[in-house]
């Protein structure tokens, strides 16, 4: 009734691939691409800023990420707090300017001075550099498959807070261990630093959120996305049919981690201006991201954003009913919601192993025979 | 199917063959020597699975691999397209020595295969799964599959074009958009061959298409076999056990029992094999 | 046969090249390599401090070993991963401690809800062995719930979906756990002794714990009993029936559920025992399930279906983390512990992807 693809023929290959094949589906997500860019920006305040809006971009990047190892490309990793890590201290290391000094032999060095970068170039660096981190760590992959390589991916995960914590060069030789992202601008707009307006850093974060997660959902559809979902289903026969199980393992955990990478940058630098490892980057962010991709959907993009969603709101809601409304002690709230996070992961994985998304995705199927169901 | 009415079939066909070939209708070219396997020996720990075994493929043709279970013929079919590593003798392949490739260097070289059981990509649509026979041919970088609009797009739509060839060749339009995981079997059967189709090998691997099929769908199995050889003069070779069929399309059968060979030639010559016959008779092998 | 298929790559031809190798070359090599070492290291066996952190890593890998075990016995039965195993050492110590201690169970909840002020059912608690029966029964009615609602209604998922199904139980247990018997550290006494062993310290001069040591003992039978009862028993046979094939152990007359409870039960048995060691080393607290985290390198290194495997992963891996941390780990920093297992699981796989005892993967089209 509401929501019909009759009367829309496809009368091209282009029509048909692409994205939202219906038109309903087309109109919708621009109206809230829309109002994300145009209309939220005026509504924000600090607290859907810090607390909702922020966390929820960065995550849905990181879902995103993670979706495509272990949703795309069925590689299960339990690093991405590790991988977080790597893309905030590059993205420090960026923001502060580096001095590399590599020695050459004969007393001489080889010497690279930079300055400190733009804050949107070393985003970009923070998970360029993730990216190499992830494909060394990625490498394990080529012999060992499932739970033997997720268990392998703890290895980043505590080799790579670890070596934050003790290599001072990557935290410019703080006293207190910490890294702290000082004020950087944005064409004269503040994006960093405790100055910031809500939503200049909002639309910072929005803007690479919206391109890269376009970027992963045209990846997914075509050649390469074809081969990490062939190496997922069936990897033997993926190879005989011509796909280089190593080129394709190591671009998915590239590309993974890329993504990861950014999110980690941006959680540093611009979600919560700084970071230390072994509380921002401890092994429960990893869990929390896979918890995204299982309950919003594996091997779905929009499931990523609907996962990074929930994860972010159920403690805001818990908080916000137990202690705010019921006046519960707060641990109380937080015993719950880690038994509901459980619980959901549990009853997902029995009835809706494709998640939320898919639920969706039912949802609409009925929708479009109703209210006559046959 | 009892046996005499297997042989009185296969007469029939035979008669209409020899029928077809009298009258100019068969004009198939057999050409020269496209594959050649030469004193394989291929161990697994101290069982060797095939004990020196040579023949060869010739373009253009149907070549069947025939035997008893635990002959050796998928592990053939393995050695074929590089996932089993023979310890001796040698590949030849379009006139050249094959070195100690990995199957996928081997799938660009031209040959696909359909599996046993089935090996299909569970979690993707049939449109997908055949579109990833086509995954070789594909060039576009990361850079571009990011932006797609523009020399992306344009090279799956290219590809998209030649896929639905497919589809409509062996018929199965409608299944298009359905996650393969939920068709039947004998449609996940076709799925694969349009999979290995996709590919346009010069040497297609069948392991057994028609296993567990019933008659009808192996009627349709048959004339798209065919139908590939003679539209696209694919070289075919097949693993089979309804020797009817096997008899009926190829145009050489090559026999493996215990890992080593026991027969080569046409069908008829075959079946007068005395060795052939105490095979699969089941004659004592002291 | 991963050897067979595919081109070698570097590392296979390694790997390769020292699999052709005869056994007695094998041995020689290992044998040379371990003369290099104790070569190298020739000052250390006579230095009382290299035997100390020796033995004190032998002691802390028998506990690695303990956890370990509780993954191979489920493993084993029914190819799930469980990474909640040390979520249920956890849980079965706080179980124990409550017990112990008399709480009532949830009281921080219903004083919530009711506006109550419950929170002991008895002054003394329980005595210890009343304790340790009640928390056995705990565990096993817990082990009869997991098979029921998570396992049954995953029957033939690939074995990632189980995985991460153990994640969302480790998540349950921590948050049922925190919520039955409140989230502060507490401290767990079974009578085991404490402190240093003065008769060592006067034979030897080394410092070791005497209740590692008797972990260590309580460890050794434990593996003894569990050996026997899956070798000798008909249930041990069964068990074994299941974990080598799930439909041909149904089909003759074995029942799955059952298996599974049993052996989720005696994983929840041995979570008990790892919990009461290490909740007696370090107190209860939400730390102690961590300790499946230092169990995981152990079965990659031992191989995730072999008892003997996890036993010798973890003797390795304590002895090699506490020598690597003592002699090594000043130099780069120190707190090296944390990844050391990890690196040298992952660095083993490298070489041996099923690790030291494992099956060999057989791969098929």
């Amino acid at each position: 009734m509401f929501y019909r693809e009759a009367g829309e023929f496809k009368t091209s290959y282009a029509a048909d691939h692409a994205t939202f094949p219906i038109g309903f589906d087309f109109w919708r997500f621009w109206v809230v691409v829309g109002i994300a860019f145009l209309v939220v920006p005026f509504l924000i305040n600090d607290y859907w800023e810090k607390a909702i809006l922020l966390p929820f971009l960065i995550y849905a990047l990181a879902a995103i990420g993670l979706n495509i190892l272990t949703g795309y490309c069925g590689q299960v990793s339990l690093g991405t707090g590790g991988f977080l890590a790597v893309g905030a201290y590059a993205c420090y290391k960026f923001m502060t300017g580096m001095d590399i000094h590599i020695p050459i032999g004969g007393g001489e060095y080889w010497s690279l001075i930079l300055p400190p970068l733009n804050i949107a170039l070393c985003v970009l660096l923070g998970g360029l550099t993730t990216a190499f981190v992830g494909v060394l760590f990625g490498l394990p992959s080529l012999r060992i498959k499932g739970f033997y390589l997720a268990v392998a991916t703890l290895a980043a995960q505590f080799f790579l807070v670890w070596l934050f914590n003790k290599w001072e060069w990557t935290y410019n030789y703080s006293a207190t261990g910490q890294i702290t992202a000082g004020e950087r601008d944005l064409f004269g707009i503040l994006i960093t630093g405790p100055n910031t307006e809500p939503w200049a850093t909002y639309l910072f974060c929005l803007t690479f959120l919206f391109i890269f997660g376009w970027a992963a959902r045209n990846l997914v559809r075509g050649r390469i996305g074809r081969q990490w979902m062939a190496i997922r289903d069936m990897d033997i026969a993926a190879e005989i049919i011509g796909v280089n199980p190593m080129a394709a393992k190591l671009s998915a955990f590239a590309v993974s981690s890329f993504y990861i990478g950014m999110a980690g940058a941006l959680y540093f630098a611009v979600w919560n201006g700084a970071a230390e490892p072994t509380e921002s980057f401890a092994i429960d962010k990893s869990f929390d991201v896979l918890f995204m991709i299982i309950i919003g959907g594996l091997g779905s993009i929009t499931g990523s954003l609907i996962g990074a969603a929930f994860i972010v709101l159920l403690p805001v809601v818990f908080k916000n009913l137990f202690v705010g409304v019921l006046g519960w002690p707060t641990d109380i709230a937080e015993h719950l919601q880690i038994m509901t996070v459980g619980l959901l992961i549990i009853l997902f994985l029995i009835k809706e192993p494709h998640g939320i998304a898919s639920l969706w995705g039912t949802m609409k199927e009925k929708l479009r025979l109703w209210p006559f169901p046959y | 199917m009892k046996h005499a009415d297997v042989a009185e079939a296969a007469a029939d066909d035979r008669a209409y063959a020899h029928a077809e070939i009298d009258h100019g209708l068969n004009t198939r070219p057999i050409g020269d020597t496209l594959m050649e396997m030469r004193d394989i020996v291929l161990r697994f720990g101290g069982v060797t699975a095939i004990k020196g075994v040579s023949f060869d493929i010739k373009e253009g043709e149907i070549r069947a691999i025939i035997g008893p279970n635990g002959a050796g013929k998928s592990s053939m079919l393995n050695v074929i397209n590089g996932f089993y590593h023979p310890q001796e003798g040698e590949v030849w392949f379009r006139g050249k020595k094959r070195g100690p490739l990995k199957p996928h260097q081997i799938a660009r070289l031209g040959i696909a295969r359909t599996f046993q059981n089935i090996a299909l990509f569970k979690g993707m649509t049939t449109l997908d799964n055949i579109m990833t026979g086509r995954l070789t041919a594909m060039k576009r970088n990361l850079f571009w599959q990011a932006l797609w609009a523009g020399p992306a797009e344009q090279e799956e739509i290219e590809h998209r074009a030649a896929v639905e060839k497919i589809i409509d060749f062996l018929e199965i339009q409608h299944i298009r958009k359905i996650p393969v995981g939920r068709l039947p079997y004998g449609l996940q059967k076709r799925v694969e061959l349009g999979r290995a189709l996709a590919a346009e090998p010069r040497l297609l691997l069948l392991d057994e298409p028609m296993a567990g099929m019933n008659v009808e769908e192996k009627e349709d199995m048959c004339r798209f076999i065919l139908d590939v050889n003679d539209e696209f003069q694919t070289t075919i070779a097949l693993i089979e056990h309804d020797m009817g069929v096997v008899m009926d399309i190829a145009d050489r059968v090559v026999v493996l029992d215990y890992g080593a060979k026991i027969g080569d030639g046409t069908p008829d010559a075959v079946r007068q094999n005395q060795q052939v016959i105490d095979a699969y008779l089941g004659v004592s092998h002291d | 046969m991963t050897d067979v298929t595919g081109a070698p790559s570097p590392v296979s031809r390694i790997a390769a090249a020292v699999n052709a190798l005869s056994t007695p070359a094998k041995a020689l090599i290992g044998v040379a390599i371990v003369a290099v070492a104790f070569g190298f290291g020739s000052g250390l066996m006579l230095d009382v401090f290299f035997w100390e952190v020796f033995i004190t890593g032998l002691l802390a890998g028998v506990m690695y070993a303990l956890v370990a075990l509780g993954f191979v016995l489920i493993f084993k039965a029914s190819g799930i991963f469980n990474f909640a195993q040390g979520v249920l050492a956890l849980f079965a110590a706080l179980t124990l401690v409550g017990f112990q201690t008399g709480q009532i169970p949830f009281a921080h909840l219903i004083n919530a809800i009711f506006g109550t002020k419950v929170h002991h059912f008895s002054d003394t608690g329980l005595p210890d062995v009343f304790a340790i029966l009640a928390t056995l029964l705990v565990m096993i009615a817990l082990a009869w719930a997991v098979v029921h609602y998570i396992f049954q209604p995953l029957v033939n998922q690939p074995p990632i979906i189980l995985f991460m199904a153990t994640i969302g139980l480790a998540f349950v247990l921590e948050g049922t756990g925190d919520l039955m018997w409140g989230a502060n550290v507490k401290v767990l006494d079974v009578g085991l002794p404490q402190g240093p062993s003065d008769t060592i310290i006067d034979a030897t001069g080394m410092f070791l714990d005497k209740l590692e040591l008797s972990a260590a003992v309580v460890a050794v039978v434990l593996v003894t009993v569990l050996t026997l009862f899956s070798q000798y028993t008909k249930m041990g046979r069964a068990l074994r029936a299941v974990a080598d094939d799930h439909q041909a152990a149904l089909s003759v007359g074995i029942s799955l559920q059952t298996i599974w409870w049993i052996v989720w039960s005696v994983a929840g048995i041995v979570a008990l025992v790892a919990g009461m060691m290490w909740g007696a080393k370090s107190g209860v607290q939400f730390s102690l399930s961590l300790i499946a985290l230092k169990a995981l390198p152990v079965l990659m290194l031992g191989g995730f279906t072999s008892i003997p495997g996890a036993i010798v992963g973890g003797l390795i891996i304590g002895v090699g983390e506490k020598l690597f941390e003592f002699y090594i780990g000043p130099s780069i920093g120190g707190a090296t512990e944390n990844w050391f297992a990890y690196m040298l699981a992952l660095l083993f796989l490298l070489f041996r992807p099923q690790g030291l005892f494992g099956e060999k993967i057989i791969e098929r089209v």
